[in-house]
């Protein structure tokens, strides 16, 4: 089956996310007990004192996980990208169970047994080490037991923030629409979560069976737990390459990475399938990742909230100059825009001698058209498009979801859609993207950023980055984005392809 | 050694009120009263696990609100109602408890914890590495009075020390109490409601009722009582046709 092979040919592949995953379970786990148990005692002792903690612990289980991390990436210290801020959400969620379990398991002590310590002249220290924590032990180890699956599972999301595991085959394989790549992380992840239960359950029962003393062997489980991060240790790549979480962009990610690597011999880490603008952009200030392709339209509008700009030239040179201040330097468009796309049937375009947006105006009011919701609600999208090109259909045009689009033209259930002007389904179902002679929609080029202080240390990779420019056309980009959607071939695989052949054609000389 | 006016009282209302009582060195005292006559009480007085609300109350000639408080406690054994055995250590690891507190090295340690489970006739080989759970009820309370004896304090506690076993082996503990007693010579404070254990184990009884201490005498004597706060209490002795001890000592 298909699932098994992919997971032995990914062996090593697998195995170090496996580790990643561990270890940021085990890290968070051990320093969700470090503070758990005590805040547990302390609640016991101090309800009042106590009682903020087990709010805390509770509330920040009612959070989404998603949504955790979306507001700690930000924060200094805590936030950034990467395992960091991925074990603070975890411990966050690995602390009520342990915290509840610790006064459920310190309430449950017969008070005898408190009576004979004090009786017996221990002090109150004495009496929790000796008495009280040993006792309590095989609940609070119940409670570990339900932060470690909770954190097992939770982790898979921390590869949103690219921390790394088991997750990051599940989110990888959910925006490539490859649902045996889902399972390669998804199934681990359970197994992971099965097996950890099974081993802390049998560590509990051994406590409670008294066969071994119970605070020792919990010492050696959180060493255990901390093994995976000595297993971890490896020379860090000098430059990071990030990416947004759809298929172009993996691709894009996969080109930047292999091209300089190529150029240069230096390691490249990769930190693919990012949450989306937002979290690369914060990824990139902070010096997380060290370059990413962004949009000029999309840097313009939604990282520097610029009112609408149109003329190519002008956002590039805007975007350039905001990001400058930043420190991040644009580096020259590698050559497609990635803008709305206008389409029509192929063999109508051949037949009625389409070419623009324009050339439709007189076939629109015999024709039905079909957009995505927000270009119908946008003023960038849809009103503004037919007043500037003066458009009427014969009906008010359909609302249908973006995945659905192509096809809906394709099957003739529509005559004119907006797209992507990169997404690969344009040439398998043999549409045709008509100009926007106008200037209508704002420019969406493609260009690496960089953080510029990572481009003079290392000028390589500037001219690595610079022998891509304008070298990859709409086209290309639409090919290589139709062989990973469509033909499941691995982005990695169609990039070094893409490169190769830029390698056999040499950029003409102007 | 309770000197003077003594009384505590805890948030329940007054539980005792006015006792003067002097608790002769080598002696042991049994105090006898109905459920909430005040007698654990007087015990948990006497360890500082309660202070007095007026009065004094004075181990080895000390007030207990001049002690340190964990010394007067490692110096006082003291023997639970319901035993108190930590289930999560050994028999052995229960009688070393207050030896580890003091911090003795390991070799005194164990030569006295064996000395005393012999002392409380169980085997210490046999015995020493078993968990409380796999111990009958009288192994129970034997391995609470080696507990209580291993630091060999001046003075030991017992709080219905052997209320909860069957009659048969009750009579097997005194019998063994009274022994271990004649080669100690502790000073002993047995808190019971039942008057023939009281008679059985004690030179000295003292009968509590409302917080006060009704009679202080030894057993013939208070056989003889015709207080009608202790006549109550001897009754179930007299239907069962109990013998009273002639003498002991």
């Amino acid at each position: 089956m298909t699932l098994t092979r992919f997971l032995a040919a990914h062996r090593a592949e697998l195995l170090s996310l496996l580790l990643q995953h561990l270890r940021l379970v085990g890290i968070s786990t051990v320093a969700a007990i470090a503070i758990g148990v005590p805040a547990g005692l302390l609640a016991v002792r101090r309800p009042r004192a106590g009682a903020p903690i087990v709010w805390l612990a509770n509330v920040a289980q009612t959070i989404p996980s998603l949504a955790m991390f979306g507001f700690l990436l930000p924060l200094p210290l805590v936030g950034g990208l990467g395992a960091r801020v991925a074990i603070v959400v975890l411990v966050l969620y690995a602390l009520l169970p342990i915290v509840r379990t610790t006064i459920t398991g310190m309430r449950g002590i017969d008070p005898v047994l408190i009576e004979a310590g004090t009786a017996l002249g221990m002090s109150s220290r004495q009496l929790l080490w000796r008495v009280q924590l040993p006792l309590a032990l095989p609940s609070i180890v119940a409670g570990i037991r339900v932060a470690v699956v909770i954190g097992v599972g939770t982790a898979t999301i921390a590869a949103a923030v690219g921390a790394g595991g088991l997750g990051e085959y599940i989110f990888r394989g959910l925006s490539m629409v490859d649902s045996t790549m889902v399972l390669a992380g998804a199934v681990p992840a359970a197994a992971l979560a099965l097996v950890l239960d099974g081993l802390l359950l049998g560590i509990e029962r051994l406590i409670v069976s008294r066969r071994v003393p119970g605070l020792a062997l919990v010492a050696a489980l959180a060493a255990a737990l901390t093994i995976p991060l000595a297993m971890t240790g490896r020379a860090a790549p000098r430059i990071t390459v990030g990416s947004k979480n759809f298929t172009e962009q993996i691709i894009l990610g996969e080109l930047l990475a292999q091209a300089i690597e190529h150029e240069t011999g230096y390691s490249v880490g990769r930190r693919l399938d990012l949450g989306g603008t937002f979290i690369c952009d914060t990824a990139l200030s902070s010096g997380d990742i060290d370059l990413y392709v962004e949009y000029t339209g999309t840097a313009d509008t939604a990282v520097f909230k610029n009112a609408s700009e149109t003329d190519a030239a002008r956002v590039l040179e805007r975007v350039r100059r905001q990001y400058a201040d930043r420190g991040i330097t644009v580096l020259p468009p590698l050559g497609f825009d990635n803008t709305f796309a206008i389409l029509v049937r192929g063999a109508d375009a051949r037949r009625l001698g389409l070419h623009t947006i324009d050339d439709v105006r007189q076939y629109a009011p015999e024709w039905r058209a079909g957009f995505g919701y927000e270009f119908l609600q946008r003023a960038d999208g849809y009103p503004g498009l037919s007043r500037t090109y003066g458009l009427r259909f014969a009906a008010p045009p359909r609302a249908m979801d973006l995945s659905l689009i192509y096809r809906a033209l394709a099957e003739r259930q529509v005559d004119l859609i907006a797209g992507d002007a990169t997404n690969g389904l344009i040439a398998a179902y043999d549409l045709s993207m008509l100009q926007d002679s106008r200037h209508y929609f704002p420019p969406y080029d493609a260009v690496p950023l960089a953080r510029t202080s990572v481009l003079l240390r290392y000028p390589a990779v500037r001219a690595a980055l610079t022998s891509l420019a304008g070298r990859l056309t709409a086209d290309e980009m639409r090919r290589m984005n139709r062989a990973v959607d469509e033909e499941h071939q691995d982005p990695a695989v169609v990039a070094r392809a893409f490169l190769a052949k830029l390698e056999r054609e040499p950029a003409s000389k102007e | 050694m309770f000197e003077h006016v003594h009384y505590a009282r805890p948030p329940a209302g007054r539980v005792l009120d006015g006792i003067d009582l002097v608790i002769a060195r080598g002696a042991v005292v049994a105090l006898v009263g109905r459920s909430g006559a005040g007698k654990s009480t007087m015990l948990r007085l006497i360890n500082g696990l309660l202070l007095p609300d007026g009065g004094t109350v004075s181990v080895l000639g000390r007030p207990t609100t001049d002690w340190d408080l964990l010394q007067l406690r490692r110096g006082i054994g003291y023997v639970l109602q319901d035993v108190g055995l930590f289930p999560h250590l050994t028999v052995e690891e229960n009688v070393a408890v207050v030896p580890s507190l003091l911090k003795w090295d390991r070799g005194r340690t164990s030569a006295r914890v064996r000395e005393m489970l012999q002392l409380v006739g169980l085997e210490p080989n046999t015995f020493g590495q078993r968990h409380v759970r796999q111990l009958s009820g009288g192994q129970r309370q034997r391995v609470g009075v080696a507990r209580a004896l291993a630091a060999d304090p001046e003075l030991l506690l017992m709080d219905e020390p052997f209320g909860a076993l069957d009659p048969v082996t009750r009579s097997e503990l005194h019998r063994e109490f009274r022994g271990i007693q004649t080669r100690l010579r502790k000073t002993v404070v047995i808190v019971t409601h039942d008057m023939a254990e009281a008679f059985a184990l004690a030179d000295m009884v003292g009968v509590l009722s409302d917080g006060c201490i009704a009679a202080y005498d030894s057993p013939r004597a208070l056989a003889r009582s015709t207080d009608p706060r202790v006549t109550p209490l001897l009754a179930p002795l007299v239907e069962l046709g109990a013998v009273l001890p002639s003498n002991h000592s």
